[in-house]
């Protein structure tokens, strides 16, 4: 016998590690890039960065497959061929810039409307939102439009803050989870690894989602509940914790604006809103006294309910007696809602039940003592271990906004927001709506050659802010901030090409996008925008959308549609940075940002993308890019994140500020800035002190911390809104009690959904078409491997999802006789596709869905015509219209939230028949660009075989 | 030497894999490729990347099953189906028929750990080792023409160019749910061993006789939220709004 | 699993050569006759083919002679062991009857039983597999020695026809041994389609105690190796026209042919008689083999859906 072989044990893994940031998905997690005769070895998780402490996901870990994609883009190139035939010429960046400058000169001269420029998955807003500003534009956003602005703005108007990346359950002290329609490319790994330990530590985990897969798939409980009811589920909650008398008293007193008196005076342009001084100070009914006074007079016993007389002989009466009297009503009754949401009453109950006992019979303390932004000072930390998530399943519904906001009342209700073992702020957050600014983008805001008055964003206090003309028609070409979506936070990107190819609210000249799909999984209505791209005026031969510029890395399907390509750099390849004035990585209990730098050079000629658009605002001569004599401010987007301050001493990262490096947040600029955060791991963290870190809302130390970190000038402590006045502003507007008025067009729909308590309506799509004929709902989930459309030219990844199936629930399977590979029609509204099932038992009897963003376009992403992505993969998109069906009210409603604009992704509503068995989905479209050169074998890493 | 080792190996190293909290991210798939790929013996190919048949070699892959109890309603929360991921790789087991039919010599196990290897020097690319594994622990690369499967990373367990902590299997170091646990389970002393003892961590196909190394932790039983509906915390107490004033009334003095 | 044509023709090109080479072994035909001598080159050709045919699907056919190292756990190794030594009393016999001929009544038992044994290691190269329930039978090891002792003597009988003599004899022993493999055959069969499964999704998984496990997703939609190796299904009805396509070509045909061949004792009826026999037989064997392969479900296929 021969002795065992001897394996060479202790092989050193690369030449160098460098520490970066991931961009696989918007989890931002530190990666370490391990260097190899140049080449990238291998990339794991930075066992150091707070975000993923280690661990990567498959996304994170197959990023060489991304980095080395055949489908990068190689030069700036300018269309010659017709739009969509993906004929280009190569050209220099000098002529590109030159061009694009030429092209966004002209439009700042003449018209700055006339430029739309909008970003997809940006992680650079604050740069590209400053450069929009400073160009003149009122057409900015990036695309939490059609991703989860519901989530965003329900939670900045109730809570100060929303779920996303601005908060996080208390992963290590919760004792109750309760998860509602959350994707996996949104703080994926810390999700993963707070679920990890709430199983370690045998606290339940609840999810709410018609489809059980991913998180749903490990839940102790799963709500298989039908879409778009989650808010009546949510509110039949309220209803049942209300009756028992389930909630923290002390908590909404303190914390919540419940004791405010609103305005009892029907007819009248006060009604429902907030009772003020002449001081503009809300007012409260003292108890004990029977006196209104000013909210947080001394030793005011404020009244939770009474209908109060005022000296003027109106009446008034607390908000949360409106609240009580609302949500106490049978309707609410979960029997009264088992129907409509396909949870049993039973499931309600006990999911109430469990809230209210681990809120309030497992309460926890922290023995910590801190003082309350009123000077009182508390012992310690109550803790109500209940914590909530939430993502796009509530967001991207037509109801999403309210059922956003039922959410976080619910949680105000039980005390659960930034206490210990609940939702906790992650900073910059909380911030009051007051430290928001009003969107801008009127007439008045705007001008030739001259920059917008302020930021695009923001959120309006009333329809007095609303960005429209005298006629009340809309001034953005989104129609953001317009009586159609009066509280667009994040804008409308859905929006942006159907309305400028339909000139309304007016044509644009150039449309400037980034890393954005539009022109096929990041729009509804795929093939309706397909077609807007290559519409021509038949008078002037132009196209109606004249210009197009586009950057991206990748052959997206986008890129076939724009006129001049500024090519991107991968993510191991630039310089980026993860800001506090932006989505930074804060933890709960840690102010954090990030950079990233380029640990690779570019092997082909490119520049990321903020660069160029530095390079452009300089030779725009745009104010803050260029200075007086026209000298471009910064060499590149290392140098403007170093250098650039938006306020003295605030710039875009807090960490190693200061000459010698040593201040945190605000200081001067440091020229070694971006070197420290290399040598820290591309990371800086700082700690909160123990005593500011729960109720921060409303807790002394935490809002000093902020104002010395400079999220503030002064404390901005946050008062939950569980009463909306802004909401009851607009409907004061839709009654015409209340300047300005409303359109009438706009009226009844405003009525019916801004209520200034959450509430619940049936989804517009659900409520426009005929439930018979269009019985199922159809939505889609994300797959955790992979991002967008990003993983389908990565060769690992795409192995895993390489086509996607429709999956069917057994029981509609059984009723029209469908085996796993048969095909059907899937037939809504607006359109129809033909797909491959698949069976599937453990769903929501009546949904239908698949894996989103795996279908490409034949010919993009460098995959070979043939690809099975192309062939049998598909997007539901075909079947959404970005307008509702025809109500006769000659209006054609955008399909979107009434309040945010939000996209309704969600509200789908399908048949399907049997098909014919068949080789190719449909729709399917022409290729979109000449195949590219690709190898047909790779052996990664090869040459290191040992 | 494809005998198996004499005695029981002093150690066994293994995985101890969770399906309660594996939530199919594949995180460990993609690590677990990109170590190897460059790694220990020829890289892990990919055919046809960016094309119809595209097709790769992998150590380790999560397959997803679907759960649905007999007779059960499936939607709802009472006895509904259920999703399983269930990641998969080689379970090194001790009697492992991989390595006894290999006529060259090239599987092994290894004697002082019970880690099966193959010395793809040595390997002919036969695919009887693949034939006899009944639980797909090896997929031989096309390209290199030789046996591939999961080497517990060997090369990093063992690696003193790492720091102590990163000194386990790529797939347990990247999994987001700590859903891998890497120890030796001939000491019952060892975390792993501790874990299987109490959460009765089973064999995969006992029947085969091949008596795996890796185990895996079943889904832990639960409690649906139906059994808490008629929990005392929600004895009702109100006689409508009015009472509900009334204990709010109560509850504001005590503030 | 796949039913490769490499293997397939390595099975069956060395058992019907190794059931000549043990026939010729017995002596039954005559070593001076120029039929024999050639029957001779056919057996050493078949084996030789087959073992070549089976190196066709290695990775690395250049490192096949380490396969012979490890005779004392691989069947494969014993096989590929056996393949070898056994060349030595079959060529050492074939140079006798080629050159002197001559049978050499020990060499030609010598060769005759490590013959069988070759067979047998071969045969037991699946049958030794527990991960493929329908090969891990000793009627696995029963069928390969049958089929190729039915193979060589329907060779045999053939041969003794072209050599212008009586092949009744070897006919006579060719009829029970093809009744005996094609009934061997059918047990063969009748455990396959009687077996319960030693492992099953719930066993696989260890879900049983929850329900019963269904494939939901591959871990990667395409096929992968082991789904090409071991994900091939044939379908239940194609399996049993072709089963009895099997022993129709390679049983009843010969069967009719021989006793043709028997009555009609010499000459071109004969010789043709027996030459289709031997046709028909190698393409019920073809069949046979292929089926042994199709029809053999994979443990492995219990974790995608197969």
């Amino acid at each position: 016998m021969t002795s065992q072989p001897r394996v060479a044990l202790s092989e050193p893994v690369s030449d160098e590690v460098r520490k970066t940031t991931c961009y696989m998905c918007a989890c931002r997690c530190g990666i370490d890039v391990h260097l190899k005769d140049g080449k990238v070895r291998y990339i794991e998780g930075n066992r150091d960065h707070p975000v993923n402490r280690g661990v990567l996901c498959a996304k994170g870990s197959a990023g060489i497959m991304q980095h080395y994609a055949p489908a990068r883009l190689t030069g700036p190139m300018l269309r010659t061929g017709p739009r969509g035939s993906g004929e280009f010429k190569q050209i220099s960046w000098d002529e590109a810039l030159s061009l694009a400058t030429n092209w966004l000169g002209e439009v700042r001269q003449n018209d700055p409307r006339k430029l739309a420029f909008f970003t997809g998955r940006d992680q650079s807003q604050s740069l590209t939102g400053f450069w929009a500003q400073q160009f003149g534009t009122p057409n900015y956003a990036a695309h939490g439009g059609f991703c989860s602005v519901n989530m965003a703005a329900a939670g900045i108007m109730t809570i100060g803050g929303a779920f996303w990346e601005f908060g996080a359950p208390d992963w290590d002290r919760t004792k109750l989870f309760v998860m509602f329609g959350v994707a996996e490319d949104h703080d994926s790994n810390p999700i993963k690894i707070g679920i990890s330990k709430l199983k370690k530590r045998g606290a339940r985990f609840v999810s709410v989602n018609p489809v059980r897969t991913g998180y749903s798939a490990v839940a102790d409980n799963w709500i298989g509940i039908r879409p778009g009811t989650d808010g009546l589920l949510i509110l039949a909650i309220v209803h049942e914790l209300l009756k028992a008398r389930k909630i923290d008293v002390d908590y909404i007193v303190r914390y919540s604006n419940a004791t405010w008196l609103v305005v009892d005076a029907p007819g009248t342009a006060e009604h429902g809103l907030f009772l003020r001084d002449k001081d503009g100070k809300v007012q409260v009914h003292e108890t004990v006294t029977e006196q209104v006074v000013a909210l947080g007079a001394k030793g005011a016993r404020a009244g939770l309910y009474g209908r109060v007389e005022l000296p003027d002989g109106r009446f008034a009466v607390p908000a949360f007696q409106l609240l009580a009297e609302k949500y106490l009503d049978p309707q609410y009754a979960p029997e009264a809602v088992a129907k409509e949401t396909g949870v049993s009453a039973e499931t309600i109950r006990g999911l109430a039940a469990e809230i209210a006992r681990v809120a309030f019979d497992e309460a926890i303390s922290i023995d910590q003592p801190w003082t309350d932004v009123n000077g009182q000072r508390h012992e310690s930390f109550i803790g109500r271990p209940v914590s909530f998530h939430a993502m796009r399943g509530l967001s991207a519904h037509s109801n999403g906004f309210q059922t956003a906001r039922a959410l976080h009342m619910l949680q105000v209700l039980i005390g659960a927001v930034d206490c210990p073992g609940a939702f906790r702020f992650e900073p910059p957050y909380p911030k009051p709506i007051e430290a928001h600014p009003t969107p801008h983008g009127k007439a008045e805001h705007f001008g030739s050659n001259k920059p917008l008055s302020g930021p695009h964003l923001g959120f309006p206090r009333g329809p007095e802010d609303l960005l429209v003309d005298a006629d009340g028609q809309p001034m953005r070409i989104d129609k953001a901030f317009s009586w159609d979506a009066p509280i667009s936070a994040h804008g409308l990107m859905h929006m942006v090409i159907a309305n400028a190819h339909a000139g309304d609210p007016y044509p644009v000249d150039l449309m400037f996008l980034y890393m954005a799909n539009m022109a096929w999984n990041s729009s509804m209505n795929t093939a309706g925008v397909i077609k807007m791209l290559e519409d021509k005026d038949p008078e002037t031969g132009e196209y109606r959308i004249p210009k197009i510029i586009y950057s991206d890395a990748y052959s997206s399907e986008m890129v076939a549609y724009a006129d001049l390509i500024l090519p991107d750099t991968t993510y191991l390849e630039r310089h980026d940075c993860i800001s506090l004035l932006d989505r930074p990585i804060s933890e709960p209990d840690a102010v954090q940002d990030a950079i990233r730098w380029p640990v690779v050079e570019p092997d082909r000629d490119v520049r990321g993308f903020q660069t160029v658009l530095l390079d452009l605002g300089a030779r725009l001569k745009l104010p803050g890019f260029a200075d007086n004599h026209g000298k471009p401010l910064y060499k590149d987007y290392a140098d403007y994140i170093v250098r650039h301050e938006r306020r003295p001493g605030i710039g875009p990262l807090a960490g190693f500020r200061g000459s010698n490096g040593e201040r945190s947040g605000r200081g001067a600029a440091n020229p070694e800035q971006m070197q420290r955060y290399i040598d820290n791991g591309s990371f800086f963290s700082a700690h909160i002190p123990l005593e500011a870190q729960f109720f921060k809302h409303a807790n002394k130390a935490y809002q000093d911390f902020g104002v010395r970190m400079g999220f503030f000038d002064e404390p901005k402590p946050v008062i939950f809104q569980l009463y909306q006045e802004t909401l009851q502003k607009f409907r004061l507007s839709a009654e015409g009690v209340r300047e300005p008025v409303a359109p009438v067009t706009h009226r009844q729909r405003i009525l019916e959904t801004f209520d200034p308590l959450p509430s619940w309506y049936r989804p517009f799509e659900e409520a426009a078409v005929n439930g018979d004929e269009y019985p199922y709902h159809a939505i889609t989930q994300r797959p955790a491997a992979m991002y967008h459309s990003w993983g389908s030219m990565n060769a690992w990844l795409r192995q895993i999802h390489t086509r996607n199936p429709l999956y069917v629930p057994g029981p509609i399977c059984d009723e029209i006789g469908l085996v796993d590979g048969d095909w059907v029609w899937v037939i809504s509204h607006h359109g129809r596709i033909k797909v491959e099932v698949a069976r599937m038992e453990a769903v929501n009897s009546s949904t239908i869905w698949t894996w989103n963003a795996i279908g490409k376009r034949e010919g993009a992403w460098a995959l070979d015509k043939d690809a099975p992505e192309a062939k049998k993969g598909f997007l539901m998109n075909h079947l959404i219209h970005e307008l509702l069906p025809p109500k006769g009210d000659g209006m054609r409603w955008s399909n979107s939230d009434p309040v945010t604009g939000q996209a309704a992704w969600y509200d789908l509503r399908v048949r399907i028949e049997k098909a014919e068995r068949a080789g190719v989905s449909e729709p399917h479209f022409a290729a979109v660009a000449p195949e590219r050169q690709h190898p047909d074998e790779l052996r990664y890493g090869q040459e290191w075989a040992k | 030497m494809t005998s198996l080792p004499s005695l029981p190996t002093p150690k066994k190293l293994g995985l101890v894999i969770d399906l309660d909290v594996c939530v199919g991210c594949h995180a460990c798939v993609i690590s677990c490729k990109e170590w190897n790929t460059g790694g220990y013996g020829a890289a892990l190919s990919d055919q046809n990347p960016y094309g119809a048949d595209v097709s790769g070699t992998f150590l380790n892959r999560i397959h997803t099953f679907e759960v649905v109890p007999e007779g059960g309603q499936v939607i709802g929360e009472a006895g509904e189906a259920r999703i399983v991921h269930f990641p998969k790789s080689c379970l090194h087991c001790e009697d492992a028929p991989c390595v006894t039919v290999c006529p060259t010599g090239a599987s092994y196990k290894r004697a002082e750990d019970g880690i099966v290897l193959v010395d793809e020097s040595k390997c002919i690319g036969c695919g009887l080792c693949a034939w006899s594994c009944a639980y797909g622990a090896r997929e031989m690369d096309l390209a290199a023409g030789v046996m591939k499967k999961c080497t517990l990373c060997v090369d990093r367990i063992y690696n003193e160019t790492l720091q102590e902590i990163d000194r386990v299997p790529s797939c347990v170091r990247t999994c987001p749910a700590n859903a891998r646990h890497y120890g030796d389970l001939a000491d019952p002393a060892s975390d792993v061993s501790r874990m299987v003892a109490e959460r009765g961590g089973y064999d995969l196909m006992p029947e085969q006789g091949t008596r795996p190394t890796n185990k895996y932790l079943p889904p832990r039983p639960r409690k649906p939220l139906a059994a808490s509906a008629g929990s005392p915390v929600l004895a009702e107490n109100t006689d409508g709004a009015k009472g509900f004033f009334a204990w709010l009334d109560g509850m504001l003095d005590r503030i | 699993m796949h039913p490769a044509p490499s293997i397939i023709l390595f099975t069956t090109l060395s058992g019907m050569g190794y059931g000549l080479a043990a026939v010729l072994g017995l002596g039954l035909l005559d070593p001076t006759m120029i039929g024999t001598k050639v029957a001779y080159a056919l057996a050493l050709a078949l084996i030789s083919g087959g073992l070549l045919a089976s190196t066709l699907h290695l990775g690395n056919p250049q490192r096949a002679w380490r396969a012979l190292s490890q005779w004392r756990s691989s069947w494969l190794s014993r096989e590929g062991v056996m393949a070898i030594l056994t060349f030595a009393p079959l060529t050492f016999s074939a140079w006798l009857a080629a050159i002197e001929g001559r049978h050499v009544v020990a060499v030609g038992l010598l060769g005759t039983v490590m013959c069988g044994v070759t067979v047998y290691c071969t045969a037991m190269i699946y049958a030794s597999l527990r991960s493929i329930q329908a090969w891990n039978t000793g009627l696995t090891p029963l069928c390969y020695l049958l089929f190729a002792a039915a193979g060589g003597l329907l060779l045999a009988t053939a041969f003794a026809f072209v050599n212008g003599g009586n092949g009744a004899l070897p006919a006579a022993l060719a009829l029970p041994a093809l009744a005996a493999a094609w009934v061997a055959k059918n047990a063969w069969w009748t455990r396959l389609r009687m077996l319960a499964p030693l492992s099953t999704p719930e066993s696989a998984t260890g879900l049983g105690h929850i329900g019963h496990v269904r494939l939901f997703e591959r871990p990667h939609i395409n096929d992968n190796y082991l789904t090409r190796e071991m994900g091939f299904k044939v379908a239940r009805k194609h399996a049993a026209k072709l089963s009895k396509l099997a022993m129709l070509a390679g049983g009843a045909l010969p069967m009719l042919l021989l006793i043709v061949a028997a009555v009609a004792g010499q000459g071109t009826l004969a010789i043709f008689a027996a030459v289709f026999a031997v046709a028909g037989y190698a393409l019920g064997l073809v069949v046979e083999r292929w089926l042994f392969f199709a029809e053999a479900r994979h443990a492995v296929m219990n974790y995608y859906g197969g």
